[in-house]
């Protein structure tokens, strides 16, 4: 059944809410085939599709999401934590198989935050332990959908097996070009500008550059992001209500459009998703000018 | 005698219009003074309502929490300009009147720091006339500031001009350092005016100033830490904002304090700038309030 439905209005926001088309039968979307003119050539059979009401060319190179919202949910059906975390894996799951039909070139996620090493332990550990699994479930499934798995963050404090799972995925999916899966674990603006600082310093003592040489350009380059070539978030998603940024990214922000939904990241599918990109594609890029 | 009132929605505006019958007209030249001196009056007793009715309102709000930093990103003017027809800049001198209004609301209220992003160094990319009509504006208005009857001495509020004060034209820069030496003793407020700023300009001169500090003891070069580089923020000199209200719709931080608004409420109303009134303070105020809760917890975590 085709229906139409005109949401109330965000409540940070005043900006009117788009049209939305949900549907339970997905042949009757109208889809638009369109050249893939991204990063990589995905393979001939699945070719890029861009949902109806959306324009190609301002769909966003780089997408970002903080996944806020799942022990919320949990605690709103009265589950445990897990269930909520668990929930939000599969939702991330539905995203990046949409932001792969879709054309989205890169997708970054905040997994783990600096400021959640202050959680209690069982569930810092249960974060961990869940990463792991997934991607140790999920590595076959990039493999077959081409997403290639970067990590960015300091993970010199997580544990080993982690570890392991991580260098073994980055390695087994390196030349993945569809979809690239960006996973911030235990990352934050800050230490990503402090350690760019650090060895900026370390290039000043060695007397590769002086202070006045050092510009705006060279921290760029001294940022995790930048240093796998990925071009810097065009949208940035927080679900839950939550109107800030959090430390997850920062000197990448500058120019991002930011979009904040009251959804919880479980509840977070295929109808949000396009709401955001409509209001995206809405907005007036100026870049500061 | 007939008099008609209207206040404006932010209580700041009062219209008096005097009507006079076709018997009054006659004894016009006799009564004329007087009834512009009544009319004076009277328009002082309704500003004096209006200062009451928003003192009211400022009550209800401070039972909860206030915000410390509230910063404004004044987007709008152009457009503004645009929809009515008006000649270029005369959106940005609407805008201004705005400022002064916001302004005299935060410091009713008690909010004892406000940042204004009126300049970015990305501006300067724009027409060389509008930059130059800009950056007259501006210095008109650095000037304006110093004056006795300003608000900044009315509400004993300290100017801090915050950014890469080097690519201003001279004429700007001495007008800006005159004002900051002005109201150095100022204590009650602080208004922080970022001009040639961008968030990305003030951390790169951040690590420059860091690597600087230590270069007579290079072995501590790697020793580079967060604190280090908030020290030399141009920003250092305020704390972290608590909310920041963007006009005109967009949800985008255009590279204004961006390391400070890690645990800041963002505020983006779809007015444009020079419509920008009482009710979004309030508004503004209130969105503060309903994630001041989980804020604390977070930062408790």
């Amino acid at each position: 059944m085709l229906s139409l439905s005109f949401s109330s209005p965000f409540p940070h926001s005043y900006l009117p809410k788009p049209l939305s088309l949900s549907t339970n039968n997905r042949r009757l979307h109208v889809f638009i085939k369109n050249q893939f003119t991204g990063a990589g050539i995905p393979s001939p059979e699945e070719p890029v599709v861009t949902p109806a009401g959306l324009r190609r060319e301002l769909m966003p190179k780089h997408m970002a999401i903080i996944m806020d919202g799942n022990r919320r949910w949990a605690r709103s059906r009265r589950l445990m934590p897990q269930a909520g975390y668990l929930a939000g894996a599969r939702a991330l799951k539905k995203v990046m198989e949409l932001c792969s039909k879709w054309g989205i070139q890169v997708l970054t996620v905040f997994a783990f935050s600096s400021e959640n090493w202050l959680r209690p332990k069982i569930e810092v550990d249960l974060l961990m332990g869940l990463l792991a699994n997934k991607l140790k479930d999920e590595i076959d499934y990039m493999g077959r959908e081409d997403i290639r798995l970067s990590v960015i963050g300091d993970v010199s404090k997580i544990p080993q097996s982690l570890r392991e799972f991580i260098t073994h995925g980055e390695n087994t999916t390196k030349n993945n070009s569809r979809l690239n899966l960006v996973i911030a674990i235990n990352y934050s603006g800050k230490y990503d500008i402090v350690q760019a600082c650090q060895s900026i310093a370390l290039k000043v003592k060695d007397g590769v550059v002086e202070p006045e040489e050092i510009n705006e350009l060279m921290i760029d380059n001294e940022l995790g992001m930048k240093s796998m070539q990925l071009p810097y978030p065009d949208l940035l998603i927080r679900t839950s209500g939550e109107v800030r940024v959090s430390n997850f990214f920062l000197w990448q922000l500058a120019y991002t459009e930011l979009y904040f939904t009251e959804t919880l990241w479980p509840d977070f599918g295929e109808d949000e998703l396009l709401r955001a990109l409509h209001v995206f594609q809405q907005r007036r890029r100026r870049y500061g000018v | 005698m007939n008099l008609h009132c209207s206040i404006s929605s932010d209580f700041n505006h009062v219209q008096v219009h005097h009507i006079l019958s076709f018997d009054q007209v006659q004894h016009e030249n006799q009564t004329s003074f007087k009834l512009i001196m009544d009319a004076k009056k009277i328009t002082q007793i309704y500003e004096g309502l209006g200062t009451l009715a928003r003192k009211c309102i400022f009550s209800i709000l401070s039972v909860s929490i206030i915000p410390n930093h509230i910063a404004f990103i004044m987007d709008g003017n152009r457009r503004y300009s645009k929809q009515h027809n008006l000649i270029q800049g005369a959106g940005h001198r609407i805008g201004f009147t705005s400022l002064m209004s916001m302004l005299k609301y935060c410091y009713e209220l008690g909010i004892k720091y406000v940042t204004i992003y009126a300049f970015s160094i990305e501006n300067f990319k724009r027409s060389p006339e509008e930059v130059q009509s800009l950056m007259d504006l501006i210095q008109e208005k650095i000037e304006g500031l110093i004056k006795e009857e300003s608000i900044v001495n009315q509400y004993g509020v300290r100017v801090y001009f915050i950014g890469n004060l080097k690519l201003l034209s001279k004429p700007v820069r001495l007008a800006a350092e005159r004002a900051m030496e002005a109201t150095a003793k100022n204590s009650r407020a602080v208004l922080s005016i970022c001009i040639a700023y961008t968030s990305t300009d003030e951390i790169l001169n951040a690590v420059v100033e860091s690597c600087e500090e230590r270069w007579d003891d290079k072995s501590e070069m790697n020793l580079i830490g967060v604190e280090d580089i908030e020290r030399h923020m141009y920003m250092a000199v305020t704390p972290d904002p608590d909310v920041i209200i963007r006009t005109s719709g967009e949800t985008r931080l255009s590279n204004f304090l961006l390391w400070q608004s890690g645990n800041c409420v963002l505020y983006s109303p779809a007015v444009l700038w020079p419509e920008i009134g009482f009710r979004h303070l309030v508004q503004a105020v209130l969105e503060f309030q309903k994630h001041f809760g989980y804020l604390r917890k977070q930062k408790r975590i």
